[in-house]
């Protein structure tokens, strides 16, 4: 479950100081599918950012699954990233002189598991690329590439999957097939957070959050 | 992540960039192979003294005309040391095992139709004993040759290989600077020293070379053999005190004589090869610190190239240790990887010094675990800081980096 009160975020631009969230409250629970949308410059990307531990808030308070998240130093917000949140991006982020595998691999390398290759052949097999495992990413298509990235995301089993514009790079038939994972993997109980300025896919999720100059302006579903 | 697992990405991202990691290494390569040539080089020399002391014996002295001036070089030939300079010595000096006289110069050999010039040695009987070079094949000359100014001569092996070549030597007449002399000896083989042939010589007793063939009343040499090492001090003192009333030198005067022993010889043995140990750390110094920089360059470049890789690192559970790690490691892959060649063409080097020299070089396993330590040591300093850099990325902003 993820419980934001009175998240604020400022940023030093310069001199001035610019307030990129302005008190946002927000409570995303288990199992839940959600979309975040609000026009560029809206705070959004922040807000995921804050959501999956990359960022921490200026002010209020972030309890993950029961954790005051807010308060955690960097050491501490590493393994959460790792253990609790999966990220799928719009440009993949894979890395370029590994293979699939060895992508999928990189979460566990960090998480001391043992025995990392069999899991992450499992990850990669879920999402239906167990022909590719030893490709790399310039020679896999963008919807295989963006697979690997959710197998990635998802080798750990994390509580929550975050998406930024996950099909935002693909065309819509792939797209379609990617939000097909994503929702599959949502339907056996992991949390689905997805930001995204298409209505479309906004469509597919229980709730809509719209954002709007840093703060939640209202809800949907 | 486990250590063999960051080795492992440390040498893909290496080996991604050939070209530009092989030029980075080559400093750590001089570097460390002026090390181990340098230190195999002062081993050598170390040993080649070692060797020296216990070829020629280290209770040897000799006493020389010309006062020891300008770094014991002597300055012109001065004609002040005689055959009754010896005598006293030998009568008035306590400690003294064996003396002997000797004379000598560069001289025209021949025989049949083949020429060589070497050294002319006017001596006595426990030259041999003194200096350690007995005779291999037949005799040398005693006292009665000595006594009868005989024309009878000890030859070096290399005289002996470039006048008879494998042929019979011992009573042959060969002629020197005219004269005619029989062979009666052949030295055995002493092996060159990095400044003197001692094979390339001819002894003929000191009456004969004084009185017959050159007509000369001056000493170039008084060799001596002291009882044990202890005494030398001794021994000088008494020496100087003996040819400094001889030669009614009054107080405060310098000599006119120099008296030499081993450790004069080990010094400018040790000072030549110091000065090539200084010449070569200066450079291994200077390859280091300008490979080091080479290194560090290289790795801030690296980051940069990377800025994305990292933040996708740090977005998957990568801690900014790991960050470090990865990078520290990286620059040391290439340090270490530089210094184990440099150490093979270090040894390589001593090896070809030795070979193309007249240098004695030894490679001792601590000179390799200095190298060794030394690429560690680079790759540590100057890896530090480009890794500290890229530890301190923001994720957020490495993620978004083009």
């Amino acid at each position: 479950m993820i419980e934001l009160t009175s998240i604020t975020k400022k940023y030093m631009m310069g001199s001035s100081e610019v307030d990129v969230l302005k008190g946002v409250d927000l409570k995303i629970e288990s199992g839940e599918f959600v979309s975040i949308m609000g026009p560029s410059g809206s705070g959004k990307s922040t807000l995921m950012n804050i959501i999956g531990c990359l960022d921490r808030p200026t002010g209020g308070s972030y309890i993950l699954n029961g954790t005051r998240v807010d308060e955690m130093d960097e050491e501490e917000l590493a393994k959460v990233r790792n253990r609790n949140i999966g990220f799928v991006f719009q440009t993949f982020n894979l890395l370029a002189r590994e293979s699939a595998t060895e992508n999928v691999e990189l979460p566990l390398l960090y998480s001391g598991v043992k025995e990392p290759r069999a899991l992450a052949v499992e990850a990669l097999k879920e999402v239906g690329l167990s022909h590719r495992l030893g490709h790399r990413p310039n020679e896999l298509s963008g919807g295989e590439r963006q697979r690997v990235a959710i197998a990635r995301a998802i080798v750990l089993n994390p509580s929550i999957i975050l998406g930024d514009e996950p099909t935002g790079n693909l065309d819509s038939r792939t797209g379609a097939e990617i939000m097909a994972i994503l929702k599959d993997l949502n339907a056996k109980g992991t949390t689905l957070v997805i930001v995204t300025h298409d209505p479309a896919i906004a469509a597919h999720s229980q709730r809509v959050i719209n954002i709007r100059d840093g703060a939640v302006t209202g809800r949907a579903g | 992540m486990l250590l063999w697992q960051v080795i492992k990405v440390a040498w893909r991202s290496i080996l991604a960039n050939k070209m530009r990691t092989a030029l980075t290494m080559l400093g750590i390569i001089i570097g460390v192979a002026a090390i181990i040539a340098m230190l195999s080089l002062g081993e050598g020399a170390k040993k080649q003294v070692m060797e020296s002391i216990s070829r020629f014996g280290t209770n040897q002295l000799k006493v020389r005309p010309g006062a020891a001036r300008l770094g014991h070089v002597r300055t012109g030939s001065v004609e002040n040391l005689t055959m009754d300079d010896a005598e006293a010595i030998k009568r008035e000096v306590p400690g003294i095992k064996n003396i002997s006289p000797s004379v000598g110069s560069t001289g025209q050999l021949k025989y049949e139709n083949r020429n060589a010039t070497s050294l002319i040695t006017g001596t006595t009987p426990l030259f041999m004993e003194i200096n350690n070079f007995p005779v291999a094949e037949g005799r040398f000359f005693d006292e009665t040759d000595i006594k009868l100014m005989k024309k009878v001569a000890a030859i070096g092996t290399t005289v002996r290989k470039d006048l008879f070549g494998d042929g019979p030597a011992i009573g042959e007449e060969i002629k020197i600077e005219g004269q005619t002399f029989t062979v009666i000896g052949i030295m055995s083989m002493k092996g060159q020293t990095s400044w003197f042939d001692p094979d390339d010589q001819v002894f003929i007793p000191v009456s004969t070379y004084m009185r017959r063939l050159y007509n000369q009343d001056f000493l170039n040499d008084i060799n001596i053999q002291v009882e044990s090492y202890e005494d030398i001090p001794d021994v000088k003192k008494g020496i100087e005190r003996v040819l400094r009333a001889r030669h009614r030198i009054p107080e405060g005067v310098e000599s006119d004589f120099s008296i030499r022993d081993f450790s004069e010889m080990i010094a400018t043995m040790q000072k030549t090869s110091q000065t090539f140990s200084i010449l070569l750390s200066g450079i291994a110094a200077v390859s280091l610190l300008v490979g080091g920089i080479g290194v560090m360059n290289i790795m801030l470049v690296s980051v940069t190239e990377r800025t994305r890789e990292i933040g996708i690192r740090m977005a998957v559970g990568a801690r900014r240790s790991d960050i470090l790690r990865q990078f520290l490691i990286e620059a040391l892959v290439i340090t270490v990887s530089g210094g184990l060649i440099g150490i093979a063409l270090g040894v390589g080097l001593g090896a070809s010094i030795s070979y193309f020299g007249d240098w004695e070089t030894v490679i001792t396993p601590s000179s390799i675990a200095l190298g060794f330590f030394f690429s560690v040591l680079i790759g540590l300093i100057f890896g530090i800081y480009p890794a500290r850099k890229a530890s301190l990325l923001d994720p957020i902003e490495a993620l978004r980096y083009e």
